[in-house]
């Protein structure tokens, strides 16, 4: 008997649930700031889903109700990829070691 | 144009480097090149998609332009934010990605076909639970987090709003959304879809209201987890692994960090979620007590003079310092101590700022090294060897009433014990109470010197105190 692709993909999600666990437990409290921008970062690959939707239009017609919805996605998470890595990036050019600090 | 299963190997790859992006976060040395591993993961996963598709048609065009857009504005947005309104900038996002979620799972209603998912009005039936759970999910998503983004701005009231029944109307709400789903599997029947999505919007809407101002770092948090349920939701519509995964990922980290912050302030998650927090203000006794008990206040030059002689000193920074913009100003007053052959260290509790880790971005912002910022747990005990604790618009993560008596509000919230200090200055504009809307006695004790002023002009002034 074959097994469903869906237990598959449900055995992925599970056991990243579980390394989510794991890996979020060992960041340290003073990055979780910087973890909950980057989480939003990163959670915006739904992109991915967004390009498939506004690409998918018909070639005389690349404007249908659903491609449109995607190229709305498309704008949301963009925003989104590019402000969380970016701010991100910004508070963790922060933490820095200063030279003339040490010693 | 490049193969399901070469796409798939490279979606993995990208999900994989989402962990190593978290994984980083666990050193500040570190954390800048996790960050790097995302954009590489991210950069991966857009252009994967683009190869799979492979037929370009003109509309590739808007798509670029349309990247681009958002990609200006987020950065726009990400260079010009202050670091006191990041929880706004996080709530912000969260409802972004709550938004995409439901537009891209609207998107694949209307064209199955796009994503392999059947045609429209035969949708698989997994396929069809899974998009509309992640338009759930997303929708809470997006109303929620405006609503946290508008309380945390300061447009809505931070007070909690409250009506009777309402518990009981988030659960019909929530039943229903799940029959609607139930008959939209039935009968593929388009406006069961569009409702869902409505009453999803409004479930959103409900379920923050009620939650106060001092709950916010929960909410941002819990908002966080939402976010990344809503991405799984569509990842395994459009049987992606990178979005399983980074949902995954997005929504036990949410989870976590709501449950560090519910402990911190000594909260179950429940009572967080029923909200009604910091409603109940100020009672009148807890006014007279003010009236009646002796404090003793200062200004700065008693603060300086305290703080020269004494060989260490522990700061306590809250939220009011940064609302007070001090933080510059405290750091110039640490160096002149530091000069002194003083030994200075922070301490930070879990919900000093409006969000998880919010006061040490704000710290280090002020050019404070981190290696000097102490968490609760490291340096609670050190406050018995130290000469003066230094609080500066901190009030309840300092009460020892948390510790004392078992009727206040936040009996068993673990507290920094900053009593135990030779002496305590508390910079603080008045005797007003904080957040929890209860009294602290620490201003009453022979210890404490009170100095009452805007925590920056304050600290400003024991600078010039301190030459």
């Amino acid at each position: 008997m074959e097994i469903d692709p869906f237990i598959f993909r449900l055995s992925i999600f599970i056991l990243s649930i579980f390394i989510g666990y794991y890996v979020v437990w060992s960041v340290t409290p003073s990055l979780h700031t910087p973890l909950m921008s980057v989480t939003n970062a990163i959670s915006s690959v739904i992109i991915v889903g967004a390009i498939i939707a506004a690409l998918a239009g018909s070639s005389n017609n690349i404007f249908d109700t659903s491609s449109i919805f995607g190229f709305l996605a498309i704008i949301l998470a963009a925003v989104n990829i590019f402000g969380g890595f970016l701010v991100t990036q910004r508070m963790l050019q922060m933490y820095k070691k200063k030279k003339n600090n040490k010693k | 144009m490049i193969s399901a299963n070469l796409s798939a190997i490279f979606y993995l790859i990208s999900g994989i480097l989402f962990i190593l992006a978290l994984r980083g976060l666990s050193s500040p040395d570190t954390s800048r090149q996790g960050n790097y591993f995302g954009i590489i993961g991210m950069v991966i996963a857009i252009a994967v998609t683009f190869l799979s598709i492979g037929n370009f048609s003109t509309s590739i065009i808007y798509v670029f332009l349309l990247l681009m857009l958002g990609g200006v504005v987020g950065s726009f947005i990400a260079f010009r934010i202050p670091m006191t309104a990041m929880p706004e900038l996080v709530a912000g996002f969260h409802s972004l990605v709550g938004l995409a979620a439901v537009f891209v799972a609207i998107a694949a209603f209307l064209n199955p076909s796009a994503f392999n998912l059947g045609s429209i009005g035969d949708i698989k039936l997994a396929s069809l639970i899974e998009m509309s759970i992640g338009a759930a999910v997303g929708a809470i998503t997006f109303s929620g987090s405006i609503i946290a983004f508008l309380k945390l701005r300061g447009i809505m009231s931070g007070a909690p709003i409250t009506f009777t029944g309402q518990h009981y109307l988030n659960l019909i709400l929530g039943i229903t959304i799940f029959v609607l789903i139930f008959y939209l599997c039935k009968s593929q029947s388009e406006s069961f879809f569009w409702t869902v999505i409505a009453i999803s919007f409004l479930v959103g809407v409900l379920l923050i209201i009620p939650i106060g101002g001092a709950d916010m770092p929960v909410v941002i948090s819990m908002l966080n987890s939402y976010s990344g349920w809503a991405a799984a939701g569509i990842g395994f519509t459009l049987e992606n692994t990178a979005l399983i995964i980074t949902g995954a990922l997005v929504g036990s980290s949410g989870a976590i960090l709501s449950y560090i912050m519910c402990k911190a302030m000594n909260r179950s998650f429940i009572s967080v979620i029923l909200g009604g927090f910091g409603a109940d203000n100020s009672s009148s006794d807890t006014k007279d007590k003010q009236d009646q008990k002796p404090v003793k206040s200062g200004n700065a030059e008693d603060a300086a003079f305290l703080m020269k002689n004494a060989s260490s000193v522990i700061i306590v920074p809250g939220y009011g310092m940064a609302v007070a913009q001090a933080q510059h100003a405290l750091r110039e007053m640490v160096d002149k101590l530091k000069k002194n052959d003083i030994k200075v260290t922070y301490a930070i509790h879990p919900v000093a700022g409006r969000m998880p880790g919010h006061m040490n971005v704000l710290l280090a912002e002020a050019n404070v090294p981190y290696d000097e910022v102490f968490e609760l747990e490291d340096i609670n005990n050190d406050f018995a060897n130290s000469d003066v604790a230094f609080v500066i618009g901190a009030n309840d993560v300092t009460n020892p009433v948390a510790k004392t008596d078992p009727k206040s509000p936040i009996f068993g919230m673990p507290v920094l014990d900053v009593e135990k200090c030779k002496s305590v200055l508390f910079v603080k504009r008045s005797l007003s109470p904080g957040y929890a809307g209860i009294d602290n006695e620490l201003f009453y004790r022979d210890n404490t010197l009170m100095l009452f002023a805007d925590a920056k002009k304050m600290t400003e002034d024991i600078v010039k105190n301190l030459d």
